[in-house]
């Protein structure tokens, strides 16, 4: 029977949960690293039991760990991220230059195909990419070396690269997102890029319609329709229907706009979910109601999933990397949050549960559906 | 030999459990004995100072004797009672790191 195996990242340690295709009883296993914040643990769709995770702390920084038996060992890798070159400057909050300064690494993504070939968006934003199993990184500097760089801001949490989409229908494709740059595309596997910003609007900005600037939390994307792209960004939910060459706004009915996840539905890609956010201030549920949205229509038109969410006193938040789907029928969703609950629905978010109540806040949260 | 000691959370990189024992070749210094460390412990690498030998990272310390060392230039001998064994060298995440 086909299972699933779901990897999440926390404040202090990487923590992997198992369950068969009913979804109903779990094994947790971790915490792996710990004391460790693990900001994102992958898995290569080529190999299953081939899993990178992003390992750092204040203390002593990065670390990359790779497993190669689906996360029951593991093997720190290479760590040694350069930038390319003389990195230069961006721009500090308060819109002096800063010097490029790597942090940590938000997000690994392994190659569609390749087990050994994954890419890493990291702090301060920039594009690695390792072609042995992570023992060396280079970097794809056409990102961070694009015009635009000197004038990008950090958004509140950092400079980060925290979105990296590798199109399957069309080999070179590939998105990225960076807080508060915005998005952009590649169409020669990361050489050059492009923003891809056009209908974005941020007020905050001195040209709210610029071409960067945008504080963008994630993109998502159905494999199955790669030109239509997914954006929750600080405020508003935005939809694409050309690859990113032009956004208009799908936040409907949403209660509020603000959030840092947005999914897509396994099967259908017109079904979305989002975690509203009461704002940039408050960063917990409106009403202290833990509530999913999904839209069956591609936005605009969103439902509250309620049911087996708290719906009083919940102050946590949903991080961007923390929200996920299997790719079983019926499609399962899942989330962590900053509480350190792991909530799963084995039924496209109808009803929820929680798979773990105590962990340390959840940063990310992914799901490998296995044979 | 050369004792050193490692913070928790790069014992727990390293796996090990305790204290580390090193041969180090010809002068003990602090750079000959991270050399020698991160030869034994490649996850090691890059985690206490920068790669290829570069400076401390900003939240490790550097102790022994009950001497902070942090600040010394890497290529000064270490204290004898480090170089004979008789006391540890420390290596310590500062207590703002983490």
């Amino acid at each position: 029977m086909s299972g699933v195996r779901v990897l999440v990242g926390t404040r202090k340690g990487a923590f992997v949960l198992s369950s068969d295709g009913r979804r109903a009883r779990w094994d947790v296993s971790g915490p792996h690293f710990a004391g460790w914040e693990v900001y994102h643990v992958k898995g290569s769709p080529a190999d299953p039991d081939r899993l990178y995770a992003s390992q750092s702390n204040g203390w002593s920084g990065q670390v990359i760990q790779r497993s190669d038996d689906g996360g029951v060992t593991w093997e720190p890798v290479g760590n040694k991220f350069a930038y390319d070159g003389v990195p230069g400057t961006h721009q500090w909050y308060d819109g002096t230059p800063h010097p490029w300064e790597f942090a940590r690494v938000w997000h690994l993504e392994p190659s569609l195909e390749d087990p050994d070939t994954v890419y890493a968006g990291v702090e301060d934003a920039g594009l690695f990419r390792s072609t042995d199993g992570g023992r060396q990184w280079q970097e794809l500097p056409g990102l961070r070396g694009h015009k635009s760089g000197p004038s990008w801001q950090p958004g509140a949490g950092g400079m980060c690269l925290h979105t990296i989409i590798l199109d399957p229908a069309r080999p070179g494709r590939m998105f990225a997102a960076i807080s508060s740059a915005g998005a952009f595309r590649s169409d020669d596997a990361g050489q050059t890029w492009q923003p891809i910003n056009h209908g974005l609007h941020s007020e905050g900005l001195p040209d709210p319609d610029a071409e960067v600037g945008h504080c963008v939390h994630r993109l998502a994307m159905h494999p199955s329709r790669p030109s239509v792209l997914y954006m929750q960004k600080h405020w508003d939910v935005m939809r694409s229907d050309d690859a990113g060459e032009s956004w208009h706004e799908v936040s409907g009915n949403l209660p509020t706009d603000f959030g840092f996840p947005i999914e897509v539905h396994a099967h259908e890609p017109d079904t979305i979910y989002v975690v509203p956010i009461t704002s940039d201030a408050e960063h917990f549920p409106p009403e202290g109601k833990l509530r999913v949205y999904r839209s069956r229509t591609g936005g605009h038109e969103w439902e509250a999933l309620t049911s087996g969410l708290p719906q009083e006193h919940c102050y946590v938040n949903v991080l961007r990397d923390a929200m996920t789907v299997d790719t079983l029928d019926s499609c399962g969703v899942y989330f962590g949050t900053t509480g350190g609950q792991v909530y799963a629905s084995a039924d496209a978010g109808d009803s929820w549960a929680p798979i773990v109540r105590d962990l340390p806040a959840v940063l990310s949260v992914e799901a490998q559906t296995l044979p | 030999m050369i004792r050193v000691v490692l913070p928790a959370h790069l014992r727990t990189l390293a796996r090990v459990g305790g204290e580390v024992e090193l041969d180090v070749a010809g002068q003990v210094t602090q750079r000959s004995v991270l050399d020698a460390l991160e030869a034994r412990y490649p996850a090691l690498a890059g985690t206490i100072r920068d790669h290829d030998g570069g400076p401390r990272r900003a939240f490790i310390r550097f102790f022994a004797c009950e001497q902070d060392l942090s600040h010394q230039p890497p290529d000064t001998p270490l204290p004898e009672a480090v170089a004979s064994g008789a006391e540890p060298y420390l290596i310590v995440g500062a207590m703002a790191g983490g």
